[in-house]
């Protein structure tokens, strides 16, 4: 079974609606992951905020940080880290997983972006 | 009654700060104490000063008060159980992740959410647990959490997404990810809280409309959650024999204005109303007084003052005009005055001939409808803080609602009414009204938090990092931060009142500013009753209690201080506000 970890950073909610302005990235990369979750895909996500000791025991992920806190997030397929500083789409995530390319989807209806909600990295409100 | 009578096991006091919550509280326990109960008191507010009005060094466990046989109180600082939680969760990793992972982290752990939450815990040892407190036969709490806490722990979604998976949505429960075994402690405090037959709520206000709008937004709040256990406690009521004294007379006329306007909500709970004393509140002595006031003893004939006052507002409006342009915030809790503040300060510029921007968040808008277009140079706009919010929400839900189920849908909505919602659309407004008025002067009477910059920094500097993000920061946002750091273009003022709460409360706004570079220009005490020629004798005590906050505010905390008096004719429409800048 193909493991995919997901290192975010400090952030008060890994959904990402939390935050006053709701980050449709992290709303639909959630339901991503549930998706490959359903598809057999062990996931595994952890927040900088809240499980610092899963970035302490991981090597590779305490490399990439020690390069910079943008690196994060880090996606980790089988161990290897195959992105970093952004989350992927579905489809690309899919690729990474080497799974049977899924059919194309309705465009991402929402785009990509940055905001001052509460659960962005780095921020805090909460 | 001067004092709320309760009958039930706990009650909790809730109210802005500064109306004396802390002060009805030991008040009504040592009423309690003297009819021969065991009575415990519990402070869990950061700006508690229950040391102060109970005369005695307090801690985590009870502390028996001397000369109050059966009176015991106890102070938590959610401060610092919410800096315990963060060290906990934080300090195993100091030395093993980079300096930079640290810092993002304890930064996650900063906002009100967090404190909120962490009083909450300290609520909940004491009331969900019948055990803790058996040895009373009342538990009285100075404050009350807030609707949104109570409804965001009642929210069963909240909990059990959050305890079921690491990918699930915890909402704001988030920074509680060590907490999530009080699930069962939380409910038992929740449905505690909403027994009338265990609980009453005593909503405190002054006989003051702001004051009385606030109460009434609580009760509705409450009520909606079935806290329907209920009483208005109107504190420092100005009830005196009839005077020509002018500062007592208009006092009196402006405190009967607000009680024959209340909200139709409060007026239909039981009342109680407690005198403004001479003594204030602070010692065993002035809080029996508060229960039996006829008891008060003659007031003093002759009262020396001779503490040098600061300077009036003039001089600061002098300073201020010398840089010819500029962004003026003025700050401070609510009921201090600082939309007053703001409004003379703006006038007074405009009619020194600087073109005048002037934004404010006053929620009657009187202060923009009085003034008008009347002053040459001045113009006045409004951020209604209630219109930036519902947009927002409505934008956000649009984008979202389509991926997100029934229980992520009711998550999404109860954390748009968080305070951060409110704090964050109105900084929007905020940076677009800055934005406006590059060329002359920009006064406003809101300002972001501490915490909101820090905030915004760190996803200013995230999207700059983070190249493949397609969105954009608004530019008005973005320019934001550099001038509100720059300390020859913004000027903040810290508006307080010469009081324990409002002092004390206005001392953390300044410490959350240092912590975003920020340093305060110059604070300004308003209304102050020592300054206001008085020749009332009790307001005349009143004014000489306000004296070593006066000296704590004009020697140690402010680089600049001010000082408004107490005037007897409302400072409203432009010539009601020249009186504090003459």
């Amino acid at each position: 079974m193909k493991k995919l970890e997901i290192y975010d950073p400090a952030m008060c909610c890994s959904t990402g609606i939390c935050g006053v302005e709701v980050d449709p990235v992290l709303v639909a990369f959630n339901a991503d992951l549930q998706w490959l979750a359903g598809q057999g895909v062990e996931v595994s996500r952890y927040n900088l905020s809240q499980e610092p000791q899963a970035f302490a025991a991981n090597p590779a992920v305490l490399k990439e940080i020690d390069a910079g806190m943008e690196r994060l997030p880090l996606t980790l397929v089988d161990g290897q880290v195959v992105a970093t500083g952004a989350y992927l789409s579905r489809a690309q995530l899919v690729q990474k997983l080497g799974l049977a390319p899924v059919p194309i989807q309705a465009a991402d209806p929402f785009p990509v972006q940055v905001s001052t909600a509460c659960c962005k990295p780095g921020g805090g409100c909460c | 009654m001067a004092i709320p009578l309760v009958a039930t096991r706990h009650f909790f006091f809730t109210g802005k700060g500064g109306v004396g919550k802390t002060s009805l509280s030991c008040a009504t326990g040592l009423a309690l104490a003297d009819a021969g109960r065991r009575v415990l008191i519990v402070s869990t507010d950061p700006a508690s000063n229950l040391d102060e009005v109970l005369g005695v060094a307090l801690g985590q466990t009870p502390t028996a008060i001397p000369d109050a046989p059966g009176l015991f109180a106890l102070n938590i600082d959610p401060e610092a159980a919410a800096h315990d939680y963060r060290e906990r969760m934080v300090g195993p990793y100091r030395g093993i992740l980079p300096a930079a992972a640290i810092a993002s982290m304890e930064e996650q752990f900063s906002g009100a959410c967090t404190v909120e939450i962490a009083a909450f815990d300290e609520f909940s040892k004491l009331l969900g647990e019948p055990a803790a407190t058996a040895q009373f036969d009342h538990v009285i709490f100075d404050t009350a959490p807030t609707g949104h806490t109570l409804r965001l722990l009642t929210l069963p979604s909240a909990w059990s997404e959050f305890i079921d998976s690491s990918t699930g949505g915890a909402s704001c429960l988030g920074p509680l990810a060590g907490l999530e075994k009080q699930k069962a402690l939380y409910a038992a405090t929740v449905a505690r809280l909403a027994d009338p037959a265990e609980t009453t709520v005593v909503l405190v206000s002054r006989a003051d409309t702001a004051a009385l709008r606030e109460a009434e937004r609580t009760r509705a709040e409450l009520a909606a959650l079935g806290v329907s256990n209920l009483q208005l406690a109107l504190n420092g009521v100005l009830a005196v024999a009839a005077t020509d004294d002018p500062i007592a007379t208009a006092m009196m006329a402006r405190g009967a204005e607000a009680l024959a306007g209340m909200p139709a909500g409060l007026a239909r709970l039981p009342i109680t109303s407690t005198p403004l004393l001479a003594l204030g509140t602070v010692g065993l002595d002035a809080l029996r007084l508060m229960a039996d006031p006829e008891r008060a003893a003659p007031l003093r004939s002759a009262l020396e003052n001779d503490t040098a006052l600061p300077s009036r507002l003039s001089a600061l409006v002098d300073e201020l005009a010398q840089a010819g342009r500029g962004v003026i915030l003025t700050m401070g809790k609510g009921g201090v005055g600082k939309t007053t503040v703001a409004a003379a300060i703006a006038v007074a510029l405009a009619q020194r001939g600087h073109a005048v921007q002037l934004s404010t968040t006053d929620p009657a808008a009187h202060v923009a409808e009085a003034i008008g277009t009347s002053v040459p140079g001045l113009s006045v706009g409004r951020i209604d803080p209630a219109a930036e919010v519902a947009a927002y929400q409505a934008e956000v839900l649009a984008k979202a609602a389509p991926n997100l189920d029934a229980n992520g849908l009711a998550m999404l909505e109860e954390d748009l009414r968080s305070p951060c919602t409110e704090e964050i659309a109105v900084f929007r407004a905020f940076a677009r009204a800055v934005d406006a008025g590059q060329e002359g002067f920009v006064v406003l009477d809101t300002a972001p938090t501490g915490h909101t910059i820090l905030l915004l920094d760190a996803a200013e500097a995230y999207h700059r990092e983070v190249s493949r993000t397609q969105g954009e920061m608004p530019e008005a946002v973005r320019q934001l931060l550099p001038r509100l750091r720059d300390p020859a273009l913004t000027r903040v003022l810290i508006v307080t009142l010469a009081e324990a709460t409002p002092v004390h409360e206005a001392e953390r706004l300044q410490a959350d500013l240092a912590r975003a570079g920020i340093e305060p220009f110059a604070w300004v005490i308003d209304q102050s009753l020592l300054a206001s020629g008085t020749g009332h004798p009790l307001l005349r005590e009143r004014g000489a209690a306000e004296i070593p906050f006066i000296r704590r505010v004009a020697d140690q905390l402010g680089r600049r201080c001010a000082l408004i008096a107490w005037l007897p004719e409302a400072p409203v429409g432009v010539a009601g506000l020249a009186q504090l800048t003459q």
